[in-house]
């Protein structure tokens, strides 16, 4: 029998159709493992639980609840906790550096990153000024640490004045490329200059000097980092509380309106460049302070405790926790200080799968692991223009995206 | 300050800057392509190339070329050459597109942020770093050398050697065939169209999925080449070799205008040629701070790029 013409074409379309049927479930039987990892994930939403459970607490529960928390963390280096311990390096050494200088320094990135949308790809530079600055000031002019504290965190904000102000007209990408290439120029910088001690760095920083509190007897040695530990866990939360204050007040809803849309945002009147200028400059001291207090407990530093890597770091952990939300900032920065520390067993592939656990984190939760609820109500807005349709990354993210670069 | 110095070797720097430059500028032609496209800094296409300079290293092993192997000549010479570039292109591109399926492509179907994708990128760097640092270990591993290093002639004071002239030849004879790709064919048509507005591409019937794919090939396909063309002149790698290269061929593709696939030689080649002039002025150790200071100044002053950002034209 010949078959009409719209009969073969009925036939080449349903021939078609059950072809396209077939890869679909192909494809489906290879994602559903994955997908329903990343659905269980989100039905089960721990990060949404948690603040709505917070958030359902009365106000004394909250400050008993934070109060109760501080403490805890205040008196975690007295214990070896079993499963969280450390094995292969000191629990309270590593409760100093690497997560609490990280918090330090993500909460700080967080600044920058989070509430003003400026993409800083060498926040490490600012961490190395201060430390720096405690190195040199410490052993050549023999200051006290409190005394060149407040110096490294002069100095690093004033670099990050002197940077932001030629650059912070750029937008998106062309300023993540050039604080990459300040990050890099620092560290040259600090390798080439013999005066500063070149690549072999500067040794015999000074502790600081020990304090008499009525509960303990700080003494800073080089063999107890637990005063240290509470040194920056002090600062943490003198931080945290400041930037509070700054997000909630004129400046951070300048930051917010400049990272949903900066032209918008000058348009209405929000002097734009002064508030980014400002958040560079609040961001870096923040990592000048960091800066100082690594160089006080470690002795000597060397160029090469600035790489590029810790940038990186860095900024994984804002992302990873929660751009702009400090609680999961903080979160993120413990969880990328610690994880390589506790699997240190795996040496050789520990950064292998932590790179690995950042891309799947991407894929499965690009808000981060607490994400501010601001960012979360943006993520869940779909009506935004260029939807998922075109499936192109520029495309989609046109609307909402923080980071656009400027139109030439 | 070494003035002498510099005007001494004014010419010799020069072709070796040009030289380091066509490297870098097709190194930058796969940031400048995928950052036209999809506006995203990819980021681990500097271990796109360290993974074409080790595999130009086994093509050569597989070959049956030991790493102290004596120079080759003739015939010999070019069918090593190629085939070790064939692989290290092969290579590359492969994980490219791998990259671009498992790193990013899931990120885009979200409609997640471009911050999401730059850490997926990061995270996918160092994965593959730490792949190749344990797969092949932490050290230095040496390269045979295929061609003899031959001095072929002295042109104004500077030593014309065969390596240098089989780079450059290479990489700009590349950087024409793209160019001429991107230009007249259809595909190429796709990729213009993608970079300058996707939504209205996809509606005009490309498959922006098809083109994303190819403009990652390509990258990778053009990385690959100058892994072989890196290996060709400083003879070994490693498992983070592409940070450096990778840092300065971004820094190229700003410098020409990202998204300009002219832009990335150009770009390419000044960043090779101020690198190596200021390294003769100030000393060799601050060499790529000339770079990155260069940079910071090129932006300031003309925030676009010197030929301007555009695929085509970019962004309007």
């Amino acid at each position: 029998m010949v078959a009409t013409e719209e009969e073969a074409l009925s036939a080449d379309v349903s021939a078609r159709v059950r072809r396209l049927r077939a890869r679909a479930h192909r494809r489906e039987l290879v994602r559903l493992p994955l997908t329903a990892l990343g659905a269980g994930w989100r039905r089960a939403d721990p990060g949404g639980r948690t603040r709505r459970a917070w958030d359902g607490l009365p106000r004394p529960g909250r400050w008993a609840l934070a109060a109760a928390a501080v403490v805890g963390i205040y008196i975690l280096p007295n214990f070896h906790p079993p499963v969280i311990n450390t094995p292969g390096s000191d629990f309270a050494s590593v409760l100093f550096f690497p997560i609490g200088i990280y918090v330090l320094a993500a909460l700080g990135l967080n600044v920058v990153v989070g509430f003003a949308g400026l993409l800083d790809l060498g926040y490490v530079a600012f961490v190395a000024i201060g430390a720096y600055t405690m190195a040199l000031l410490g052993t050549r002019v023999h200051w006290n640490f409190w005394v060149i504290l407040p110096f490294g965190i002069l100095f690093a904000a004033v670099s990050g004045l002197l940077l932001g102000a030629p650059t912070l007209r750029l937008r998106g990408d062309y300023l993540a490329i050039v604080t990459l290439g300040f990050g890099e120029i620092i560290h040259n910088t600090a390798n080439n200059l013999n005066s500063i001690g070149g690549p072999r760095g500067i040794s015999n920083i000074p502790h600081p000097p020990s304090i008499n509190t009525p509960f303990a007897h700080l003494r800073y040695v080089i063999l107890d980092p637990k005063p240290y530990y509470w040194l920056v866990v002090t600062f943490i939360i003198l931080v945290v509380l400041a930037v509070r204050r700054l997000e909630r007040s004129r400046v951070g809803r300048a930051w917010t309106a400049i990272r949903e849309d900066e032209d918008a945002a000058e348009l209405m009147g929000v002097p734009t460049f002064k508030f980014k200028l400002w958040a560079f400059a609040i961001g870096a001291s923040v990592g000048g302070l960091a800066g100082v207090l690594f160089a006080s407990k470690v002795i000597s530093i060397t160029p090469d405790n600035f790489v590029f890597e810790f940038s990186i770091l860095f900024l994984a952990a804002v992302v990873l926790g929660g751009s702009g939300n400090q609680a999961g900032v903080i979160l993120g920065a413990v969880v990328v200080g610690y994880l390589p520390e506790r699997f240190r067993s795996f040496e050789s592939t520990r950064y292998l799968w932590f790179g690995a656990v950042l891309v799947v984190m991407m894929i499965f939760r690009p808000q981060g692991l607490l994400p501010a609820k601001r960012r979360e109500a943006e993520m869940r807005d779909t009506t935004k223009p260029g939807g998922a349709m075109t499936g192109s990354l520029g495309a989609e993210v046109y609307g909402e995206d923080e980071f656009e670069a400027e139109d030439a | 300050m070494h003035f002498a110095g510099l005007y001494h070797q004014f010419f010799s720097l020069t072709f070796d800057g040009v030289n380091i430059g066509a490297i870098y500028g097709l190194i930058a032609l796969g940031y400048t392509l995928v950052y036209g496209v999809l506006r995203l800094i990819n980021f681990a296409h500097s271990e796109i190339f360290m993974i074409g300079t080790f595999f130009a290293l086994f093509a050569t092993r597989w070959m049956g070329i030991p790493a102290t192997a004596a120079p080759h000549t003739g015939i010999a010479v070019a069918l090593i050459f190629v085939g070790a570039g064939l692989v290290a292109a092969a290579a590359s591109g492969t994980a490219a597109v791998v990259l671009e399926r498992i790193a990013y492509r899931p990120l885009r179907r979200r409609g997640a942020s471009r911050l999401a994708a730059l850490i997926s990128a990061i995270g996918a760097s160092l994965f593959l770093q730490e792949l190749f640092a344990y797969w092949q270990g932490r050290d230095f591993i040496p390269f045979p050398r295929i061609a003899r290093k031959a001095h072929l002639a002295t042109v104004l004071r500077a030593d014309v050697r065969s390596d240098k002239v089989i780079i450059i030849v290479t990489a700009v004879v590349m950087m024409i065939l793209l160019d001429r790709f991107v230009g007249l064919t259809r595909l190429g048509r796709g990729i213009r169209a993608v970079a300058q507005d996707a939504e209205t591409a996809a509606l005009m019937g490309v498959d922006i999925d098809r083109v994303v794919t190819t403009t990652f090939l390509i990258g990778g396909l053009m990385a690959g080449v100058a892994g072989l063309l890196f290996m060709l002149y400083y003879e070994n790698t490693v498992f983070n070799v592409g940070f450096l290269p990778g840092i300065k061929a971004f820094t190229a593709a700003v410098l020409g205008g990202i998204g300009n696939i002219r832009g990335a030689l150009l770009g390419g080649i000044l960043l090779g040629l101020l690198e190596n002039y200021g390294g003769a002025l100030f000393g060799a150790q601050w060499k790529d701070i000339c770079a990155f200071v260069v940079l910071v100044a090129v932006l300031m002053f003309r925030p676009t790029g010197l030929l301007g950002e555009s695929l085509g034209r970019a962004r309007v």
